[in-house]
């Protein structure tokens, strides 16, 4: 566990050592919510990375990483605490003939038989941690309600045993795929971050980052191939895990350029769509075969 | 500089946000504060960056912000300068610009656009001003003068790429481009503001500028945000009602069948439990040319609904009608399915000008069995009959059949039953009409869904 980061410069490095290349944007970000205690919310496509920063942040910080995977429905008793009522019925039912009832509900009321979800793990843990609250548009309003507290005050009250407090402030990472408008009032409580994919330049370190042993002329192709499928209207469109994904598989296979016909095989890698799939071999091949894409790449 | 420093500034700062729609709270500035505390002022990135974070909450928020945050501290710069008397003193350099070869700096300033830095960006609009700009005797607007300096280079935009053709070789990116016209714009007027000695008022941002980029596609996402709570909405809707059994019909067996455990006397009544309704659509969309503008608004709103739903039965009307349910089911990406519509849904007939009456008689025909209390359908056209007979009667039958029905309409509420818009026929059968061409009007159409409440009694 270090200590509070002194600037953005330490922060960016920390990052880039836990194998995340953070833009300037990013490092002053993770910098400020470090100093401030502030939750960030990251919002931005799939795929560009939105997880991977708050794992990056644990890394590089030696925290522990808390994930509360967000989903329709979620309630308080599979994010905060609930309490293990099986074992409070089994207690009840051994000992309730000695004990009288001041003693059993006391009993039944502690630590003991209460089931830790993620938030009040993050809160009452003893370490500091990185609590990342993933895809939090999927939830309601009601949910997000609950969440203020928590965020705001790093507190948690639970009606038997009192307040619980923080006793160091996690890094909170809250996550959106904007699919739905988020409150003004979590909004106002939380840093913003808009993630969006990287330029070419930056994929490629990234690629580089994470498939070394990938030659130089197809990292840049498979940028550039990747950065033209993008553009294009596609239901999902890859994400910067998949591209990585690619250029392992492409070490694996050997290739020492990407054409059409590498292309075509291994396409299934970046697009996930039947008719993404249509779409791509159409306007990608084509470029490939025509090799535009090749003279942009000489000439850039 | 009137006193107060950085604190003072960022209060205006703050205001000009507000003015343009950002909501500022208190809470955020005193963020902003704390954040600046922490970088270094003189990095103009991390300064912006600080701000942004703290005070632009979502991509357009932050879209704005940018706008506002150029304009802010170039005014307050400028106002600055004038007030200490400080001019850029260069203009012998500028004179300097006439000596080049125009050749040579057009291919250096092309350079520069194409892949540049920022702060090269800015000299070669500077050297382009100087250079081919007249001096001190512009044409007054400055965006006229920025589009006859970049015609003066002859910058042009890359098109989208056609497939097969060599792509232009002197064109360069558009978003470099625009780039470069900013630089151009802002030098101008900076020029403009040290001739004058005053700074001109400063203008709210137009809708063109606080737009994102992209443009349609960037709509096509909105729409289909609305829609998504349109589902969510219509899914959840009638379950608040549960529990409630004020106004719920009494259940005559089950309450016959309690009171046989008092011994025949119904002391409990039961009632009907309310059901949720299961949202089954139907959507009648006109696709004539009357409504062309609003018709990819509408399309992409089916297109949407198409994903959300899965009992969603869509027509299209001109003349006739034609069930292109099948069509969004097949098609996935937006254009084909346009595609498909305009080429051979077959809705036209002979005029190719819209029969609404005609379009309810056959809908009853094809369809009137289909519908039952528990469907909704909703109607989008314009209710303009180019004369015919609008049959209201048919309509009212099929309103009487239908649980709900709704009317979209794409013109203004104003231009309603004027000209052979027959609005007025249609309107009393509706559950409810509202005026709709945009996002924001399709998003009150949702709400009033759901505040309404319209099977609660």
């Amino acid at each position: 566990m270090k200590g509070e980061p002194q600037s953005v410069e330490e922060v960016r490095d920390g990052l880039e050592g836990a194998g995340y290349l953070a833009d300037e944007s990013t490092a002053l970000v993770a910098f400020l919510a470090e100093r401030l205690g502030k939750p960030i919310l990251v919002e931005g496509p799939a795929g560009v990375g939105k997880t991977e920063l708050a794992k990056a942040l644990s890394r590089a910080t030696e925290r522990k990483l808390i994930r509360l995977q967000c989903y329709e429905g979620l309630d308080e008793a599979k994010a905060l605490y609930e309490w293990n009522y099986r074992k409070q019925l089994l207690r009840i039912q051994t000992e309730s003939r000695e004990a009288g009832w001041d003693e059993v509900s006391d009993d039944i009321f502690s630590n003991e038989f209460l089931l830790e979800r993620p938030l009040l793990r993050a809160i009452s843990a003893t370490e500091p941690v990185v609590l990342l609250i993933d895809e939090i548009d999927k939830t309601d309003q009601e949910f997000e309600a609950m969440l203020l507290e928590v965020l705001s005050d790093f507190q948690i009250s639970i009606p038997e045993l009192g307040v619980i407090e923080a006793s160091s402030r996690p890094i909170v990472l809250l996550t959106s795929n904007n699919s739905r408008e988020l409150t003004e009032a979590l909004k106002r409580r939380c840093l913003y971050l808009w993630l969006d994919y990287p330029d070419a330049e930056r994929e490629l370190e990234i690629v580089r980052l994470h498939a070394p042993d990938l030659p130089e002329a197809v990292g840049k192709r498979l940028v550039e191939v990747i950065q033209m499928v993008r553009d294009l209207d596609l239901r999902k469109p890859p994400s910067i895990a998949e591209s990585i994904d690619w250029a392992r598989a492409l070490i694996l296979l050997g290739a020492e350029d990407i054409d059409r016909a590498m292309l075509e095989q291994t396409m299934s890698i970046i697009v996930k769509h039947r008719t993404d799939l249509d779409l791509v071999a159409e306007r990608a091949g084509v470029k490939l075969a025509g090799g535009l894409l090749g003279s942009a790449a000489e000439r850039g | 500089m009137p006193g107060g420093g950085l604190p003072a500034r960022m209060l205006e700062l703050a205001d000009a946000l507000r003015e343009e729609g950002l909501a500022v709270g208190t809470s955020e500035l005193l963020d902003s504060f704390a954040a600046l505390q922490l970088v270094e002022w003189t990095d103009q990135e991390d300064f912006r960056e600080a701000l942004a974070t703290t005070l632009a909450k979502s991509p357009e928020d932050r879209r704005v912000f940018e706008l506002v945050f150029d304009r802010f501290f170039f005014r307050a710069a400028e106002r600055e300068a004038i007030e200490q008397g400080i001019t850029e003193g260069d203009s012998a350099d500028r004179s300097d610009g006439g000596e080049f070869d125009p050749d040579q700096l057009r291919e250096a300033i092309r350079q520069a656009v194409r892949d540049g830095s920022d702060s090269e960006l800015r000299d070669m609009a500077r050297l382009a001003i100087a250079a081919f700009g007249r001096q001190g005797e512009g044409s007054g607007v400055i965006g006229v003068d920025v589009q006859r300096i970049r015609r003066t280079l002859g910058l042009k935009g890359e098109g989208r790429p056609v497939e097969g053709a060599e792509p232009d070789p002197d064109a360069v990116p558009r978003e470099r481009l625009r780039e470069f016209e900013r630089h151009l714009r802002r030098e101008l007027e900076r020029q403009m503001i040290e001739r004058t000695q005053s700074l001109p008022p400063s203008r709210p941002l137009q809708e063109f500028d606080r737009a994102l980029p992209s443009g349609p596609l960037q709509d096509l996402a909105a729409v289909h945000r609305v829609v998504a709570q349109l589902k969510r909405r219509l899914a959840t809707q009638g379950r608040e009602q549960r529990g409630h059994t004020r106004g719920a019909a009494v259940d005559v067996r089950a309450t016959m069948r309690a009171s046989l455990e008092t011994g025949g006397v119904p002391l409990r009544i039961k009632h009907r439990p309310k059901r949720p309704r299961r949202p089954e659509l139907f959507v009648l969309c006109d696709v004539s040319t009357s409504v062309t503008s609003s018709s990819v608004f509408f399309l992409s709103v089916l297109h949407a609904l198409h994903d959300a739903f899965r009992k969603l039965r869509t027509f299209v009307f001109v003349e006739r009608i034609s069930e292109v349910t099948e069509v969004f089911e097949r098609e996935r990406s937006f254009a084909a399915v346009s595609r498909a519509i305009a080429t051979d849904a077959g809705v036209a007939d002979v005029s190719g000008y819209t029969d609404y009456g005609r379009v309810w008689l056959e809908f009853h025909e094809q369809v009137a069995d289909d519908l039952d209390p528990r469907s909704t359908v909703i109607v989008m056209g314009d209710a303009r009959t180019n004369g015919r007979e609008p049959y209201a009667q048919a309509f009212a039958d099929l309103a009487e059949n239908a649980g709900r029905m709704f009317w979209l309409n794409p013109e203004p509420k104003l231009y309603w039953n004027y000209g052979d818009s027959v609005m007025q026929a249609y309107e009393p059968f509706c559950d409810a009409v509202f005026e709709c061409w945009t996002t924001r009007q399709l998003d009150d159409f949702v709400k009033a869904l759901t505040a309404k409440h319209p099977h609660a009694a």
